[in-house]
């Protein structure tokens, strides 16, 4: 049922666990620093305690640290008076939330019946072996996580692939990595360029040759 | 704008808009809906202000953006006016001609006119396109004349007539009436009659609660995306009738996460309706209060579900509950509700505006009025269509969606997203209308309709949903959770060539299980896309088990790629998308395909211009 979750299990423990730096969390692990939390205490300050409230706080934390840190749903509880483990079930039952970081990068590659039908399992594959990923989830340095979703209503231009905010139309296997590119690190795509000039020397070498 | 204190003061204010626009003025519209929108629409609108400003025609000339039209397929779209001159596929290169031609007196830019592809003739105006001249447009006809983020626009359209008309005229008991008389059926896909629905939850004690169902969760369908983006006001001024007739004072619009420029405008639509008096307390002036609040969806697909929506707009998870009570009798925070679909509102200003009997001629004798479809899949002019109840797939096909690209063979058309079914196309004649369809063994459903060609395989397609839908179960009723599970564990087990025809006895007895036993109707229907295409395409399925072989060529474990010598001219475009280098063969010379090494992804074949590349299937796979 659950997107986003990366296929790890989420353990929660007091001490938070280390991850690599990313977008929103400052401190480089999942120990929250105090200006997060007082960024997260603000989010929370917003709403008034009644439960109907918690999807959209989830909501507002989530579009904030691009996941839902362990110690805000704890405060949330905390506020909304509800056991932790109804936040943990609502946190995890809808597609939105993910309860570990995500990339900088998402990449949402709809799998609509349209955009099935035009051939967007094979798109799906080849970004995630561009990306040197088994399944959905996030790339080792964080700055892409694939998404898959049902349908982002632009049928009529399938199959399409939504990064960020920008939909990408008419997709096919041989422009996915323009498309990532696109979206690398510079320093990334510089590499990526050179290796490609490479295998293009090689390829003229050997006409040549 | 100091708030309308009655209807008279909206009148005037209406008459006063009507006066001070020209309506010689020329105007430049842009389609801004989110197909065109990806399609670079926005760098349209930037370069003709671009091309504008620079001839100084800022000032004479208007530019606007628009709600979505509906031929997605050709965006980014937009219409010159006052000659109502239609543009397809523009780019911002083209701003300077298209400014350039309205200032000189309106020549049409022949190159940017859409082509009749049977003719070959240039067409210049909307309504004479193929794909327009057989639509009847009820709902969607003004989103592409109106900004839906100006709420002048939609007034000047002779918008909030219906509820000035409502709120000055007719009580309460007369609206539901009219509802009734007109025949309109809920628009989400189950078709209960709205009227009815109402009168049930005026009988139950207030305070009630009204919800606009905007979680559109059907791939393939996006019709409430389109008219939330494109006009926003229609719906609001649905709900605030609906509001008054069943003495409501607090309204919800759930809308799915995935449609973030309809929340943004349907936002911007409730604040200025509120800032006009046309919600809030005191309605022109009539003592009547409503407020909407907007509430975003997380991503859930049985969310669409009336009663799973509830308990999601309470904050909980999006958990089916069995009916009754119907959400007419006990529905948000236990009250008395009335849930309706995004389309279902957008349709009352329209009854009240016209009259029930209007709309009740429109349609067949038991579905009244239009419905709105998406078209889309291997069709060649995709979007959305709206049409009078009643019409036949074949005219929906190839009269309004210009029949299948490159020739190919239709095979079947997906009604109703993944509760609908598969209908061969050999039922091409059917009229479609709610009992039809249900007899054919599909359903309404939202609207969506998915077109597959020869080259679909309908055994994937089955699993495709199958797949969605074990995805998508919430799990709370073992017959849905398990049900799917195990008919995707079984259908991806044909797929792969290893199926047993007693897997279809199999299938069968599932789907009918699943169909008594499920809590709510995602489980009860999950089994149609099954249960239809083995009615109509067993063969397929046969194919798969008994001789390894799929006929479309789609399913990987059952074919392969293999490049005919004779047409390869060694242009290596294969070589560099492969993605397992199983590609042999230097630059200039034929190339071979290594069968142990292809992952069968198939973008060779996508490349290749010659199209030497083929997909094969059958007993070769074996010798792989």
């Amino acid at each position: 049922m659950q997107a986003g979750l990366d296929g790890r299990v989420l353990t929660f423990t007091k001490a938070g666990f280390a991850a690599p730096a990313c977008r929103g969390t400052g401190g480089g692990t999942l120990v929250m620093t105090e200006t997060e939390l007082q960024q997260a205490d603000s989010i929370l300050g917003q709403f008034d305690d009644r439960r109907a409230n918690l999807i959209a706080i989830l909501q507002d934390i989530q579009a904030h640290f691009y996941y839902l840190p362990e110690d805000v749903l704890r405060r949330l509880a905390r506020k909304l008076r509800i056991p932790l483990t109804d936040v943990y079930q609502v946190a995890t039952f809808y597609r939105c939330f993910s309860l570990v970081p995500r990339g900088r990068h998402q990449v949402q590659v709809c799998l609509g019946t349209a955009c099935h039908v035009r051939g967007a399992p094979r798109v799906l594959d080849r970004i995630l072996t561009d990306l040197k990923l088994g399944a959905p989830g996030t790339t080792r340095d964080r700055q892409f996580t694939v998404l898959t979703v049902r349908c982002v209503g632009c049928c009529g231009l399938a199959p399409v692939v939504r990064v960020d905010n920008k939909t990408h139309p008419h997709l096919t296997q041989a422009k996915v990595r323009g498309v990532l590119n696109k979206y690398r690190l510079k320093r990334q795509s510089q590499e990526e360029v050179a290796s490609a000039e490479e295998a293009g020397d090689r390829d003229a070498t050997a006409q040549v040759g | 704008m100091p708030r309308l204190k009655s209807v008279e003061e909206l009148e005037s204010l209406r008459a006063e808009l009507r006066a001070a626009r020209d309506p010689k003025r020329p105007c430049l519209t842009v389609c801004a809906g989110s197909g065109c929108t990806a399609a670079g629409a926005h760098d349209v609108l930037a370069g003709l202000r671009r091309a504008l400003a620079k001839h100084g025609l800022q000032d004479a000339i208007d530019v606007k953006s628009t709600g979505c039209h509906g031929f997605c397929e050709r965006g980014p779209l937009m219409i010159v006016w006052p000659e109502g001159t239609f543009y397809n596929q523009v780019t911002a290169n083209d701003a300077a001609a298209i400014v350039a031609s309205v200032s000189n007196g309106h020549v049409p830019v022949e190159k940017l006119l859409y082509r009749d592809p049977v003719s070959g003739k240039r067409v210049i105006r909307e309504e004479e396109v193929p794909f327009y001249a057989r639509q009847q447009r009820v709902l969607f006809g003004n989103n592409g004349r109106i900004d839906p983020k100006d709420i002048k626009d939609y007034l000047h359209v002779g918008g909030y007539a219906a509820l000035a008309r409502v709120l000055s005229t007719m009580s309460p008991e007369q609206i539901v009436d009219a509802v009734t008389r007109s025949g309109l059926r809920g628009r989400g896909g189950a078709g209960f009659p709205t009227g009815l629905k109402w009168k049930l939850c005026r009988e139950n004690p207030a305070p009630r609660y009204l919800i606009c169902n905007g979680d559109e969760g059907d791939p393939g369908a996006f019709m409430d995306r389109s008219l939330l983006e494109g006009n926003p006001h229609s719906v609001a001024e649905g709900m605030i009738i609906g509001a008054f007739a069943l003495g409501v004072q607090e309204a919800y619009v759930y809308v799915r996460a995935e449609y973030p420029l309809a929340c943004e405008h349907l936002r911007a639509a409730i604040d200025q309706a509120e800032e006009y008096g046309l919600l809030g307390d005191d309605i022109l002036g009539t003592g009547m209060k409503l407020r909407i609040h907007l509430v975003k969806g997380a991503g859930a697909f049985v969310c669409g579900e009336e009663t799973a929506l509830i308990a999601s707009l309470e904050g909980r998870v999006g958990e089916p509950h069995p009916r009754p009570p119907y959400p007419a009798q006990k529905g948000l925070w236990g009250r008395p509700t009335v849930i309706n679909n995004v389309k279902t509102w957008a349709s009352v200003p329209v009854i009240i505006n016209w009259g029930p009997d209007w709309y009740a001629g429109i349609g067949t004798e038991k579905s009244k009025g239009t419905m709105v479809f998406s078209l889309v899949g291997k069709i060649n002019n995709t979007g959305l269509v709206e049409v009078p109840m009643g019409i036949t797939l074949r005219e929906m096909i190839y009269d309004i969606g210009g029949g299948i690209p490159g020739g190919k063979a239709l095979k079947a058309i997906q009604i109703g997203g993944p509760s609908g079914g598969c209908i061969p196309a050999d039922l091409i004649d059917l009229p479609i209308d709610y009992e039809r369809l249900t007899e054919a063994g599909s359903m309404m459903g939202s609207g969506g309709m998915v077109v597959m060609d020869e080259t679909t395989c309908m055994v994937d397609i089955a699993r495709y949903f199958m797949e969605f839908l074990e995805d998508e179960s919430c799990g709370q009723c073992f017959p849905c959770r398990k049900g799917t599970q195990r008919m995707r564990q079984i259908l991806t087990r044909i797929c792969a060539g290893n199926g047993t025809e007693d897997d279809l006895l199999l299938l069968e007895d599932l789907g009918w299980l699943m169909k008594q036993a499920s809590l709510c109707a995602l489980g009860q229907t999950a089994a149609n896309p099954v249960l239809t295409t083995l009615r109509y395409f067993r063969d397929e399925y046969l194919a798969h088990i008994r001789e390894r072989r799929c006929p479309a060529k789609v399913c990987r474990e059952l074919i392969f790629y293999e490049i005919e010598p004779t047409l390869c001219d060694g242009c290596h475009a294969c070589v560099r998308v492969c993605a397992g280098d199983a590609i042999l063969g230097e630059k200039e010379a034929i190339h071979t395909i290594d069968r142990a090494k292809c992952t069968r992804c198939g973008a060779c074949l996508e490349v290749c211009q010659p199209r030497a590349v083929r997909a094969g299937t059958g007993e070769l796979v074996c010798r792989n």
